[in-house]
């Protein structure tokens, strides 16, 4: 896996993050790669969340689920969700070795969270499809 | 492959604690915390199983200042050495930088020690990496054991056990008294941080 963003992919991602999904209230959302490397990372202000550590635990956790997945004969699992008392993360598969982590309270609402989400990931896809890989 | 963000002025480094089961990995990130803990400020992430065997990897992140304005975030992971986590193992390697292979100096280890190594190549090829042509460095640890009289390799039967073809910088260590163990982790930091230098000019 080898990828190269360029500052106006890096800024669009960032405006399409913070316009689609910020907006809505959320607590944070990651871009992250499936190595663990944290590419975009944006939160409210109000959290300090240790990024690098949640990066590396959700690349793991959602290739040990992949990994569920074909064992029992499943290509993948589209959705990823962790539900909380008062916080919740979402996991979504972009291209194949992208990952994008919302953690959102129960404020909001997951529905409408999850068609955000899609719109987002059509931006991101065009926004890094474009990205040239070896 | 290390993350090179331009617009964050960072750099993420993934080095990876390789080696047999029970053989000093998740030990060696635990003194390396020990060391650097008032300085960082996130945790080691552990996760194990009951018996307390690394499952799936142990995680440590830290900042180790900046290289040409970029800040360097290293990322220190161990994977589960036992030869039935294979596809964590897999896992955990992708989109490393740079290795340190852990050996056990047991004498009744060594078949497992070559095991692992020739576990390692065959993964690192799974993602089109050549070993020899990688950032690598060996670590003969619990070399402490010897002076408690149990049965240790010899430093030229493990050299030419495992390092023979590679030719790596080697260290002798113990991660139960820290010998060596950070000079094993700058010495894979810079190894590695040569290697990427490129992509940073």
């Amino acid at each position: 896996m080898s990828y190269i963003l360029d500052q106006e992919q890096l800024d669009g991602l960032e405006e399409a993050l913070t316009t689609d999904l910020m907006t809505l209230g959320i607590q944070s959302v990651i871009l992250i790669d499936m190595a663990g490397n944290v590419i975009v990372n944006l939160d409210n202000g109000k959290v300090r969340h240790d990024v690098y550590s949640l990066a590396a635990l959700a690349a793991g956790n959602f290739g040990a689920v992949s990994a569920m997945a074909s064992i029992i004969g499943e290509e993948e699992f589209s959705l990823l969700f962790h539900k909380g008392k008062s916080e919740n993360i979402n996991f979504t598969k972009i291209l194949d070795d992208f990952l994008l982590v919302s953690i959102f309270g129960n404020d909001v609402s997951l529905g409408y969270l999850r068609l955000k989400i899609d719109e987002v990931i059509k931006k991101i896809k065009l926004l890094i499809g474009q990205t040239p890989s070896s | 492959m290390a993350f090179i963000n331009t617009k964050t002025k960072e750099v993420q480094v993934k080095l990876v604690y390789v080696g047999p089961g029970r053989g000093g990995k998740t030990t060696n990130l635990e003194y390396i915390f020990s060391r650097i803990r008032h300085r960082i400020q996130s945790d080691m992430v552990s996760i194990k199983t009951q018996g307390d065997r690394t499952l799936f990897f142990d995680f440590l992140p830290f900042e180790l200042g900046a290289i040409k304005g970029y800040n360097v975030k290293t990322q220190l992971y161990t994977v589960p050495g036992q030869v039935k986590y294979n596809a964590t193992r897999k896992l955990v390697l992708k989109g490393v930088d740079g290795i340190v292979f852990v050996a056990d100096s047991m004498v009744d280890r060594r078949e497992n020690n070559i095991h692992s190594l020739e576990n390692l190549k065959e993964n690192l090829r799974f993602y089109d990496i050549d070993i020899c042509d990688f950032p690598f460095i060996l670590q003969y640890n619990k070399r402490d054991l010897g002076a408690q009289g149990v049965p240790i390799l010899d430093l030229e039967t493990m050299e030419q056990d495992l390092n023979a073809e590679l030719k790596a910088p080697s260290f002798t260590a113990s991660a139960v008294t820290g010998e060596n163990v950070i000079a094993t982790v700058k010495r894979a930091i810079s190894t590695t941080m040569v290697a990427i230098r490129e992509k940073l000019l």
